[in-house]
């Protein structure tokens, strides 16, 4: 699982649970891959993001590559600042580990790669 | 016993270890799901020369999902059979994927994807597997999720098997009720093979839906229409015979097949000296 999925993954489908996010990254083994950089993507990609998630991603995972706090104003022209999250968002993948919903503490394990989103039919 | 596999076990059975390898490697399978997934990707319009970010639901062994990535696209994919998610890592797809049940709604967070495709994969839903399966009510927890993560003005298209009329009603009622517009684009209605039938679904704005290839433009119904029409025709026994032919043959003519000139002759009995 990349951390751009991360950034979009929620477990509202739980009964009783509002907002689901973010997901807490246990991360027991993480791999890099090599993926082109595609400037255009990230920058249209960013308005979108959860900065606080991302930075708490980053955290779990052990690559905070030191990501400010805040996003700064006039990231798009930061080159080297949109290559260090074209890294964290594409090239960093949480192969096995677990998710955890922040609010009933439900973990979704991950394995090979793939989070187990499936839920029970007593949670829907 | 039905050839259809969704009368036959649920999807996660069903696509187990072998029937997934069968079906990746099946080169008609591949070259099918490579052509509705362009037509669907054509029909979702996104702007040119620009990688979106899109969901992929039921994405199965990647089949599709290739095609997305062939066209420069980023994509995520949920699917329920976990056999079916090994086949796509074995083929080291570029999407991310995670096993998820669509019935249960996409997890993800609001205005996130600029599109979604499905490929042969929505028709599942209208079965109950389980006696806690409602049909109705999973098919709109899918689009009504599907929705709130779509960003605004961006489409979703649903490629499907429909057994028959009354699933195509539950899923596109299911949709609207969603809050989607659009409708369905059916390619070929004339050839029971190449029939294809997409569903189109826009958030907001919408536009005219995209018609049909080589169908009448506009009206796309009509193939399901039509045939639903003669059905009750000849079940009700009324049908005159000359027009039944010449409908056959027409139809056979749009097929592109070798058909007889019509002429005062056609649909007559033969005299009696045969």
């Amino acid at each position: 699982m990349k951390l751009i999925t991360h950034n979009m993954l929620t477990s509202k489908g739980i009964k009783n649970v509002k907002e689901g996010f973010p997901l807490k990254i246990q991360a027991d083994e993480v791999k890099n891959v090599d993926i082109d950089f595609d400037r255009e993507f990230i920058s249209r990609m960013i308005p979108k993001l959860d900065w606080n998630a991302l930075t708490f991603a980053a955290q779990c995972v052990g690559h905070q590559e030191d990501l400010p706090d805040t996003l700064p104003e006039g990231y798009e022209n930061d080159d080297d600042l949109l290559k260090k999250l074209h890294h964290i968002l594409l090239e960093v993948e949480v192969i096995n580990g677990c998710l955890e919903c922040p609010e009933t503490q439900r973990k979704f394990p991950i394995s090979n790669g793939i989070p187990n989103m499936l839920l029970n039919e007593d949670e829907v | 016993m039905s050839k259809r596999p969704e009368l036959q076990a649920p999807p996660e059975v069903y696509y187990g270890v072998d029937e997934a390898r069968k079906y990746t490697q099946n080169t008609r399978v591949i070259e099918v799901q490579e052509k509705c997934t362009e037509r669907a990707l054509e029909l979702l319009a996104l702007p040119d020369d620009t990688c979106a970010l899109l969901l992929d639901i039921g994405c199965g062994s990647g089949l599709s999902g290739e095609t997305i990535t062939e066209q420069g696209h980023m994509w995520v994919g949920m699917d329920i059979s976990p056999a079916m998610l090994g086949t796509a890592l074995e083929r080291e797809v570029d999407g991310d994927i995670m096993l998820a049940d669509i019935g249960q709604g996409v997890p993800f967070r609001a205005g996130m994807f600029d599109g979604a495709i499905s490929i042969s994969a929505v028709q599942w839903l209208c079965y109950a597997d389980t006696s806690n399966h409602k049909p109705a009510k999973r098919l709109y927890k899918l689009f009504m999720t599907l929705f709130a993560s779509l960003s605004r003005g961006s489409r979703a298209v649903f490629q499907f098997y429909p057994e028959n009329d009354s699933q195509v009603e539950l899923i596109v009622s299911q949709a609207m009720r969603a809050g989607f517009t659009g409708g369905l684009v059916v390619d070929y209605p004339n050839s029971s093979k190449a029939k294809k039938i997409y569903l189109v679904l826009m958030t907001g704005g919408g536009g005219p839906l995209p018609s049909g290839l080589q169908g009448d433009g506009g009206n796309n119904n009509q193939a399901l229409y039509q045939r639903r029409e003669r059905m009750k025709q000849i079940r009700s026994g009324r049908q005159p015979k000359r027009a039944w032919i010449m409908q056959k043959k027409e139809r056979r003519r749009k097929q592109g097949k070798e058909v007889r000139l019509d002429s005062k002759y056609s649909g007559r009995k033969r005299s009696d000296k045969f």
